[in-house]
């Protein structure tokens, strides 16, 4: 009866001011879009920068006309430095067959195998890294790193690599918390507004209830409740929307394009649940923000 | 010291709730628990009330029996209102204690007053009634917004109508209905918990000679089951004819306190309203 009467009250002031109530729900609809586009990209590129991170080895790269000899005799000079707990050999066919499996038509467009012979030389632990690679490459007498043998070409620990991607992530993540939180607040000025104008309006309800006596929180359960209405309204409209381009604009493009498909990102119904909470939290705030500070009953 | 006032406030819920049960449960009547020990319904003890430096109210002590009709009359800012708007706690008096069936307004906490006010019924100039709402849903919204369950409405409101004459007015609106029955739907709304003490600020502020005999007839009638009423206004005609107790008050003083001519209590109000619309000098002996 009394959860009757609330919700009653609350559908009824929504009805009445129909234009704040409906900027209000856009507001909270684009935030509630951005959330859900943001959060699996966030986690895509977080995915993706931790898979590097935990690729801690140094490779080295043999020069093309490297022997057999001369891999030999680079493989005893490795297993020689400390804390190297396994050294790897990875043929260019091998290296080949691997990339191919990524990308197969640009590799067949290549016609020719443009990767060398490799040794990837695993750290006992990864802090070991930078020591490894200043044992692969020893200071020459100019003053240069040089190679530790003629035959090796580059050496590469990755770390350049790793440092890109999670200049990019952070790039990412950054711009999107910015974005949310500044829709956040505009979402709960604009809900907090709502509510003003549904109190001003209703001014006249609200000086009876107090005469009659009603609690204070009685006064203001139709209003919070018109503020959660508008707020999951927003967060539902927002998942329709998701959940439309998901099936027909990016399962499609799944199969062609890796990047969507491979992270594992939120599963859509966690994507509902968290939303949806958002979209009432933030409308919750927004009421109570104008009833304590318009309805000191 | 947390445990203490936790007490404490356990406590005055007790008291504060405690005289609105008999009436609910009783249906008509409400007047058997209103004094609590004493007898006064309304005990006003030095009331001072300053806004701002001016002064609203200047030392007012008087109090009000159960079961009195009492006017406080007054020209506009003589604090009048004041002295309303303070019984139902919606000011705080700079000095001085008021008590109001049997509660010490003073410490009665914030969070307690909307019970406390479902002890008084209040009436407005201007009827303070919802305009989309019909006259039905205007009374029953009193009995909603306090908790009344669905069958307490179905049976209190038909009844309070009834009593002020609205019978065959249920589903019209306010926009529809004329001056005094609008005001007669603002008296049922203030009356359909049955409070113990009824306030009517310049109830016939807005309405013609005739129809403020009705209203003021309604009120009588209200105020023979035993409610205690109040009320202010300034037509200092009706108060004469009224023949009832007079408080005046002049710029926050009250000036006078006395019975405005001799009256029985007993009067049916079909003699009330017999005298009230008789010549306005009702040769001496007529009672």
């Amino acid at each position: 009866m009394r959860i009757g009467f609330f919700l009653r009250e609350a559908v009824r002031a929504t009805r009445r001011s129909s234009a704040s109530s409906f900027a209000a729900l856009a507001t909270v609809l684009v935030t509630m879009l951005m959330l859900g586009v943001f959060i699996p990209i966030v986690q895509a590129t977080n995915g993706a920068a931790n898979t590097v991170r935990s690729r801690v080895e140094v490779d080295v790269y043999f020069k093309a006309g490297a022997t057999t000899a001369d891999e030999a005799r680079v493989r005893r000079k490795i297993s020689q430095i400390p804390h190297v707990k396994r050294i790897v050999f990875v043929s260019k066919l091998a290296a080949l067959k691997q990339q191919e499996k990524t990308d197969p038509a640009a590799y067949k467009l290549l016609g020719t195998n443009p990767l060398p012979d490799t040794f990837q030389v695993v750290p006992t632990n990864p802090q070991y890294v930078l020591s490894i690679r200043d044992a692969l490459t020893p200071t020459r007498a100019d003053g240069k790193p040089g190679m530790i043998d003629p035959s090796v070409a580059t050496v590469s620990d990755k770390k350049t690599d790793t440092k890109k991607i999670l200049q990019v992530t952070k790039l990412v993540t950054i711009t999107a918390a910015i974005l949310t939180v500044l829709l956040v607040l505009a979402s709960v000025l604009l809900i907090a507004n709502t509510i003003r104008l549904s109190l001003y309006s209703r001014r006249r309800e609200v000086e009876v209830m107090k005469l009659v006596g009603a609690t204070d929180w009685f006064i203001r359960w139709p209003f919070v409740i018109e503020g959660v209405v508008v707020g999951a309204a927003g967060a539902a409209l927002a998942l329709v929307v998701l959940a439309v381009t998901k099936v027909f604009v990016l399962d499609p493009l799944a199969s062609s394009w890796t990047l969507i498909a491979t992270p594992k990102t939120i599963s859509f119904v966690a994507l509902v649940g968290v939303l949806m909470g958002a979209g009432v939290l933030v409308s919750a705030v927004g009421s109570g923000l104008s009833l304590r500070r318009f309805l000191r009953v | 010291m947390a445990i203490s006032s936790r007490h404490k406030s356990r406590t005055r819920r007790r008291a504060v709730t405690a005289p609105v049960t008999p009436p609910r449960t009783g249906g008509a009547g409400g007047s058997k628990s209103a004094g609590r020990g004493t007898r006064s319904v309304i005990e006003f003890r030095d009331v001072s009330k300053l806004y701002a430096g001016d002064v609203g109210l200047e030392r007012a002590s008087f109090s009000i029996q159960r079961g009195e009709f009492v006017f406080l009359v007054g020209s506009t800012g003589s604090g009048k209102s004041t002295v309303m708007r303070l019984l139902i706690k919606e000011l705080e008096p700079t000095d001085g204690r008021i008590s109001v069936a049997g509660h010490d307004l003073g410490s009665i906490a914030r969070k307690r007053v909307p019970y406390f006010r479902r002890n008084v019924g209040v009436v407005f100039q201007d009827f303070k009634l919802l305009p989309n709402r019909t006259v039905y849903d205007n009374v029953a919204y009193a009995l909603k917004v306090t908790g009344g369950t669905r069958r307490e409405i179905r049976a209190k409101v038909p009844d309070v109508l009834r009593l002020t004459g609205l019978s065959t007015k249920l589903h019209n609106l306010p926009t529809q209905l004329s001056g005094g029955e609008q005001q007669r739907v603002s008296i049922a709304r203030a009356f359909v918990n049955h409070p113990p003490l009824l306030l009517a600020d310049e109830p016939t502020g807005n309405l013609d000679p005739d129809t403020s005999i009705d209203i003021m007839r309604l009120l009588y009638r209200i105020n023979r089951t035993g409610t205690t009423v109040l009320v202010a206004t300034h037509d200092q005609q009706m108060v004469d004819k009224m023949r009832r107790r007079v408080l005046e008050l002049s710029r926050g003083r009250i000036v006078r306190d006395e019975v405005a001519g001799r009256y029985t209590r007993d009067e049916t109000t079909r003699d009330l309203a017999k005298r009230l619309r008789a010549p306005s000098k009702p040769p001496p002996g007529v009672e």
